[in-house]
This record gives C-alpha cells, sequence and structure tokens, in this order.
C-alpha cells in the first residue's frame, strides 16, 4: 500500500518542555491508524504540526510523496488534510448546510449561494450515507449528528487524510457504531484516517495499525492484530501491567442492615427523567448505568438540585431533606462531579489551590475563611494523595492535563468531607495511568465509608467499580443487578432493553 | 519566568505621563506646604482623581463578576441631588450622607436584583438606571441647579485634615478597606470565581447570584458616595451635568488597572492607578491648553496604548523585537 502521509523526525518545543522529539509517522491511504498515548504524550501536538497549527520545530512532512509544511489549518485543508476536533467546532446556531460550507460558501460578490450551499451540503452528507436535513438548527441534533456533520464540513474539502481527534468521547454505543460504519466506507473510498482515542475497544474494533507516543518521543508502530490488549497497554505505560492491575479487589457487599444515608422516593422531572427509586448506603459504590441520554446525568442533578424535581422525595440519614440547590445538597454532605470538567467544574483562570479549596471555602461561607497555612496544607495533602501533576499550588488549573484537573476537582470534592460523592464520568477523557488512580481512589472512598454514586459509559469500568447497578433506558429506570449477576453481558442486555 | 505583576503597565503609563509633564514644566511635580496645607498639581490629581478612583473600585467588583454597570454615572447624579435638597430642607449633615449612600445601595439592589436575580443582560439593566436615573435626578432637584451652603458638607470634597486633602484620603481609606474586606475574607475568591466560571461556582455550591447582586449593590454604593463629593466639590447639585461619562472613565480605570473585561481576577490596586492615570491625563491636558473638545482624543489613544500593551499577543510580538535586537 502507498504511504499516504510520512512524518520524519519531527520535533517541537515549547518554552520549557519539550513536546516532541523525533517521531516518525506513518499513515497509508485506505487504513485507519490509530495513534495512542497517555495524556501528555505528544498526540495532541502531533496532530497539531500536522493540520498547520504548530509549526514543527525540526524534521519534514511528506503528503503523497510531496515535501508541506502547512502553516496555517487552512493550508493543511487545501493540501488535503481535514481534521475533526474532540470538541464540536461549530455554530450551534446556523442550519447545517451553513456549518458545512462555512468560510468557504459558494457565491459571488458577498451574496450567497443558497441553492448550492444545500446542495453542497447534501452531497456532503450522502457521502457519509448520513439522512440529516440540512435545514435544521445544528443545536437541535444529538451530538453524534453534529459529529456526522463536523466530518462531513471536514470532507466537504477534497480531503485526502482525516484526522479525527477523541470523535467518541460523548457518543454513546449505537452512535459509535454509525461514525465506524462512515470510516471505514472512507476507508474504502481510499481515504487515510488517523483516529486519536482513549478507548482501547474502539481500537481494535475499527483499526489496522497504530502508532504510539510516550513522553514525546515513538515507541513504536505496530499492526493492530499483531499487539495483545495488554502488550498495548503496556507499551502506552512504558511498564509492564499484569492483569491483575485491571481487576479490582472483590466489590465489597452493601451492608444491608445500615441505613441509608440518601435515599430518593419517586424523584423526577417532566422531560427529564421519570420517577425514580434510589438508596444509597455508606461504604457502596453504585452504578448507574445506561447509554448517553437515557437520564443517567439528568438523575445526578435533580439528586444535587441543580435542577427542580417536579415530583418526589429525599431523605438524608433517614430525615426528610431539601435539596433546592447545590448549595443545599453540599451543605448537606452531598459532593457532585460533573461530566463537563470544562463548563461545570473548573476555575480556568484561577490556581489549583484555589480551585481545590473552592468547594469546602463554599461551605464555610465568606467570613469563615481558611487561613493560608490551612490551604497550602490542604493542597499539600491532596496533591501528594491523589498525585496531582503540576508544577505547584498556584499554577492556574487550565495549565493542567485532563486527567490533573478531574483530580484537583475530586480534592475540591474530598475536602468538604461529604458523605456521599456522585462521579459522573469521572474517567472521561483522562489517561489510563489516571484512570486507574481514580478507580483505586474510589476503592479507598467505599472503605471508608462514603456512598458513591458512580457514572460512566465505559460497561467494564461500571462492572469492575460498582456492588450494586441501576440501569436506566430511555429516561426511567428499568432495573437493577447486583452481587453474581452484575456482568458486562448482562447490563449490556438491560441497557439496550433486550434481557429476559 | 516570573510572571510579570498585573499593575505593571498602568505604572509605567502613569511614570511616563508624570515624566512628560515634569519635562514640560518643571513646577508640575512640586509641592509646597502653605498655610498648612499640601499645595501642588500631584495633589490636585489626588483630589480631583478621587471620585472616579471611588466609582471605578465598586465598578472593579462588578468587573470582576463578568458584568458592567453603565448606571453610576446616574447614580452619582441622583445622590447629589438627595444631599441637595436635604440640605437645603435644613436636615443634619449625617442625615444627609445616610440618605445619599442610601440611594447609591437602593440603586445597586435594582442593579443586582434585574442582572442576578431576573437573568438580564448587564449592560441593559444597567441602561435603564443610566437613563431613567439622570431623569429622576432631575426630578429631585425639580430641574434646577441647587446650591449648597454647608460648610461640613464643603470640607468632605474641598477640606485638609492634617494637611492633606480630605477626599483622597477618605478614597484611599475605602480602597484599603476594601482590598482587606476581600482578600481576608472568601469574598474576593468568591467574586472572582463567579466571574471565571459561573455555572462551576454554582454547581460547587456557592450562592453565585448573590454574590454577583453584591457586587453590585457595593458598586452602587461607592457611586452614591462619589455623588456626595462631586456635589460637595462644586457646591451644587447639578443633576444635568454630575457624574456625566463617569462610568466610562470607570471602566477605563478598570479596564487599564488590568482587570479583563471578560470577568475573574481582579486588581484592586490597578484599578486605583489607572483612576490616576486618566486624572493625571486630564489635568495635562488642561495644563498643556488643549481645548475640551479635543481633550477625549489624546485620552482615547493612551488607553488604546494601555491596553495593546497588556494584550498578550503584543507582548509576545515586543519580546520578540527585543530577542531579535539582541541577538543582533
Amino acid at each position: 500500500m502507498a504511504e499516504l502521509l510520512e512524518l520524519r523526525g519531527i520535533g517541537k518545543s515549547f518554552p520549557g518542555v519539550t513536546a516532541l522529539a523525533g517521531v516518525d509517522f506513518t499513515v497509508r491511504a485506505g487504513e485507519i491508524h490509530a495513534l495512542l498515548g497517555e495524556n501528555g504524550a505528544g498526540k495532541s501536538t502531533l496532530i497539531k504540526v500536522l493540520t498547520g497549527v504548530h509549526p514543527a520545530d525540526t524534521g519534514e512532512i511528506r503528503l503523497g510523496g510531496q515535501l508541506i509544511r502547512p502553516a496555517a489549518p487552512k493550508e493543511a485543508e487545501q493540501l488535503g488534510i481535514s481534521t475533526v476536533y474532540q470538541e464540536v467546532n461549530l455554530v450551534p446556531s446556523l442550519s447545517v448546510a451553513e456549518n458545512i460550507t462555512l468560510g468557504r460558501q459558494p457565491g459571488r460578490f458577498g451574496f450567497l449561494n443558497w441553492r448550492a450551499i444545500r446542495r453542497r451540503a447534501r452531497a456532503a452528507l450522502a457521502r457519509l450515507e448520513v439522512e440529516c436535513d440540512v435545514d435544521a438548527e445544528l443545536g437541535s441534533l444529538s451530538v453524534a449528528r453534529q459529529q456526522m456533520v463536523a466530518i462531513a464540513r471536514a470532507l466537504d474539502t477534497s480531503a485526502r487524510l482525516l484526522v479525527l481527534d477523541e470523535p467518541t468521547a460523548s457518543l454513546d454505543e449505537k452512535e459509535v457504531a454509525e461514525l465506524f460504519a462512515v470510516m471505514r466506507r472512507l476507508k474504502a473510498d481510499g481515504l487515510g484516517i488517523v483516529f486519536v482515542t482513549h478507548f482501547l475497544d474502539q481500537v481494535y474494533a475499527v483499526t489496522d495499525r497504530l502508532t504510539v507516543l510516550r513522553n514525546g518521543r515513538l515507541v513504536g508502530e505496530y499492526a493492530t492484530a499483531d499487539l495483545s490488549r495488554l502488550q498495548l497497554v503496556g507499551r502506552m505505560l512504558g511498564r509492564e501491567v499484569s492483569a491483575a492491575d485491571f481487576t479490582p479487589g472483590a466489590v465489597a457487599a452493601p451492608v444491608a442492615a445500615a441505613q441509608p444515608v440518601l435515599a430518593a422516593r419517586g424523584l423526577g422531572r417532566r422531560g427529564a427523567i421519570a420517577p425514580v427509586d434510589l438508596t444509597l448506603h455508606p461504604g457502596e459504590v453504585v452504578g448507574l448505568g445506561g447509554l448517553l441520554g437515557s437520564g443517567r446525568t439528568e438523575t445526578a442533578r435533580l439528586l444535587f438540585g441543580i435542577d427542580a424535581a417536579d415530583s418526589g422525595s429525599i431523605t438524608f440519614r433517614g430525615a426528610p431533606a431539601s435539596c433546592g440547590s447545590p448549595r443545599e445538597a453540599v451543605r448537606l454532605g452531598l459532593a457532585f462531579c460533573s461530566e463537563d470538567r470544562k463548563a461545570e467544574g473548573i476555575l480556568p483562570n484561577l490556581s489549583v489551590r484555589e480551585n481545590l479549596v473552592f468547594a469546602l471555602q463554599g461551605k464555610r461561607g465568606a467570613w469563615r475563611a481558611l487561613s493560608r497555612t490551612e490551604q497550602a496544607q490542604l493542597c499539600e495533602h491532596y496533591i501528594k494523595a491523589l498525585r496531582i501533576k503540576t508544577a505547584d499550588a498556584e499554577t492556574p488549573i487550565r495549565n493542567l492535563s485532563g486527567g490533573n484537573q478531574q483530580k484537583v476537582l475530586l480534592a475540591r470534592w474530598l475536602a468538604t468531607q461529604p458523605a456521599v460523592i456522585i462521579l459522573d464520568e469521572p474517567t472521561r477523557g483522562i489517561d489510563i495511568g489516571a484512570k486507574q488512580e481514580i478507580e483505586q481512589l474510589i476503592a479507598k472512598l467505599r472503605d471508608d465509608g462514603l456512598a458513591v454514586l458512580f457514572i460512566s459509559s465505559e460497561i467494564d469500568e461500571v462492572v469492575r467499580n460498582c456492588s450494586r447497578v441501576l440501569v436506566l433506558r430511555e429516561r426511567r429506570l428499568t432495573g437493577e443487578v447486583a452481587g453474581a449477576e452484575l456482568n458486562s453481558e448482562r447490563l449490556m442486555h438491560m441497557m439496550a432493553g433486550t434481557h429476559e | 519566568m516570573k510572571a510579570k505583576s498585573p499593575v505593571f503597565w498602568p505604572v509605567l503609563g502613569l511614570a511616563a505621563l508624570v515624566l512628560l509633564n515634569a519635562v514640560h514644566d518643571v513646577g508640575f511635580l512640586k509641592i509646597s506646604f502653605l498655610e498648612g496645607h499640601l499645595y501642588g498639581v500631584p495633589v490636585d490629581i489626588l483630589t480631583q482623581g478621587s471620585r472616579t478612583m471611588l466609582v471605578a473600585l465598586g465598578m472593579t467588583l462588578v468587573i470582576a463578576t463578568g458584568g458592567v454597570d453603565l448606571s453610576v454615572g446616574s447614580v452619582v447624579a441622583i445622590a447629589g441631588a438627595v444631599c441637595a435638597v436635604l440640605l437645603q430642607g435644613g436636615h443634619s449633615l449625617a442625615l444627609t450622607l445616610a440618605a445619599a449612600l442610601g440611594a447609591g445601595l437602593l440603586a445597586g439592589s435594582v442593579n443586582g436584583l434585574l442582572v442576578a436575580r431576573l437573568g438580564v443582560q448587564p449592560i441593559v439593566a444597567t441602561l435603564i438606571l443610566m437613563v431613567a436615573g439622570r431623569g429622576l435626578a432631575q426630578l429631585i432637584v425639580d430641574g434646577q441647579v441647587i446650591i449648597i451652603k454647608s460648610t461640613g458638607f464643603e470640607f468632605l470634597a474641598n477640606g485638609f485634615l492634617l494637611g492633606v486633602p480630605v477626599a483622597p484620603l477618605l478614597v484611599g481609606a475605602l480602597y484599603v478597606a476594601t482590598h482587606f474586606a476581600l482578600r481576608r475574607t472568601a469574598l474576593g475568591l468568591f467574586i472572582e470565581a463567579v466571574g471565571d466560571n459561573e455555572t462551576a461556582s454554582r454547581f460547587a455550591g456557592l450562592a453565585a447570584a448573590r454574590i454577583k447582586a453584591f457586587a453590585y449593590v457595593f458598586c452602587g454604593a461607592c457611586a452614591g458616595l462619589a455623588g456626595v463629593l462631586a456635589a460637595a466639590n462644586i457646591r451644587a447639585a447639578d443633576a444635568y451635568r454630575a457624574g456625566e461619562n463617569m462610568e466610562l472613565d470607570a471602566i477605563f480605570a478598570v479596564v487599564v488597572g488590568g482587570t479583563a473585561l471578560a470577568g475573574g481576577r481582579f486588581v484592586i490596586l490597578g484599578t486605583a492607578i489607572g483612576a490616576l492615570l486618566i486624572q493625571t491625563l486630564t489635568t495635562t491636558m488642561y495644563n498643556l491648553g488643549v481645548p475640551p473638545a479635543i481633550a477625549p482624543v489624546p485620552k482615547a489613544l493612551l488607553i488604546i496604548g494601555v491596553s495593546l500593551l497588556q494584550s498578550d499577543k503584543v507582548g509576545r510580538w515586543l519580546g520578540g523585537l527585543v530577542v531579535k535586537k539582541a541577538g543582533a
């Protein structure tokens, strides 16, 4: 097969950091090539070099044998390198057709040719075999559909190489399957596809070859079929991993006799989630399973008082409690790590210290300020305990990697010494090492007597961490599995609604 | 590399302006002690600039929450009108001051209610009071310019305490008190958090709406007190002209002082320097004989200059020039 893209000896430094050193990367026409590595391995930088966001310091890039040096994303696009980023970079208030053609609308003298715009958009979507109303407002579509539109937009130019940077992070299984079907079709058309992902299942499901990076260096290039999952993880982490790392200790059975710390009866909200009964005991990890859009996050938001419930009641340690706002929930002893770290979690320009003490300080109120010494002690303790990688506590949190930001947010909640902690996708978009550490932390919290409500899209993760799982489907609670019956297959059936 | 202090550029701008003046007129920096009082151009700048400084102090907090308060100029006029009417009616100075402060608090509460509770865009919400407030001030003084005759009242703006002018002393004390009130409690952190990411602040258990409302109420109070100083300075309540364009000067002072208009981190010291920078420029132009009609032009140029210096992009570009020169 022809080498479509060849990167040789790529080096890139930023002030104080070497992001890439001597990295080679090759993609053939008609293949799906995974680019893997932990956070900080240099995947994003490599993609940015390739797409002209950051020009490389050293090395050369060849596309179809021709030496290229893209200096801007637009240039890369014209050369045939199109990119779809992790977060959909489109304009929600414009129509699908406008989004697909934005910046290159056909027209004359500043007047747009709407017929041509729609025609081009339809053609672009037809190539993906995606059915979609091109006049619909983009924001009204599901994230998966928006992703398809983003791909259609990328292919609207005469792309030869398509870069997909974590396109599946917010898709459910069915949507992932749809995306993969599209990717395979494009591959058959002779396109080269670079696929960046954190999900190993997906690597094995769809890619032909893969390249692993670690700490800005090339670890190796492999045919996907030749490398076992365990070997792959070993390459990414730079150490051999035993299978034991991925099977947690026996999950403690819930203490049935104990009084539930939090119980909800008939808690629901029209249009979000049908009334749900739910109990959490101290020392147990309860999973909330279900596909994307099944009402998992909606349930968490009701419990934490972000959205107002229109039915049902909550009792905390046996006493009726009101959770009308996150403020009341925090005062009760609840904590909630949102799935959307950037929009609902971090205070980006404030320091690690300020982010870390924030919830505790909020609980104490403005007047009882934590002294500088107390704050320093909290930071020192949690930075060490959770192995948060940061230059120091005064670094703005936006400079940390996703996994470390997540750890700071966990520390923010642990500092309030909650009785119940709700973790909504705590491992999304973070690397394997941090993922394992967070899972270990969850086990420790459970042993310390916290009640954990765990939400995740990764079925294996739910099975590994939870002793009991409530399954939601189409915005209602459809079942519960616990103990010996809890396994991935059964869970999958319950989520899909194919059990019994 | 150590991060540059946020007040670096405003201090540099102020120093450059003072230097320019000193070169033009050697007497500019001269401070003399006459009849037990301090006299000199720098003292005048402090005295005349104290009102903008005070309004800008409140504006800093509002901008830090990610909002803006356009009504401060009108609140200055309202507070001045309230003072004039009460003093004319023979009421005590204490009651007058309390009423002026109360008017400011009330105005701030209206803004806070509209922005924080009802979710109206800050520009729109405060524009309402900006327009209506001036009418209200006219209504209070019945469209007249009321002359104020009260030595105690006048003392606030033009008096001296131990030889030092009272107005800048008062405002300086308020700056120091505000700084400690915000940094020794967690209030400052809460304000910055709300401006940085309101949703995340709320989800972490903060009463974000209350924090925002507080900023507007505080801003209203500052504007009310500034209205007292403005009326005392000219010994009259001029509902038509008092506090005119003051909202713009205050916003300039805050932004030039290093607080981002997008909200988040605030720099109280920077605001004070920004306000002094603007007042020094006004005085400079007066000294140079620039006609008042074209005075806004140099002011605009200065603000563009300082804002450009603060932009990361320009900073990198300038940094690049320096490195190139050093390399050549």
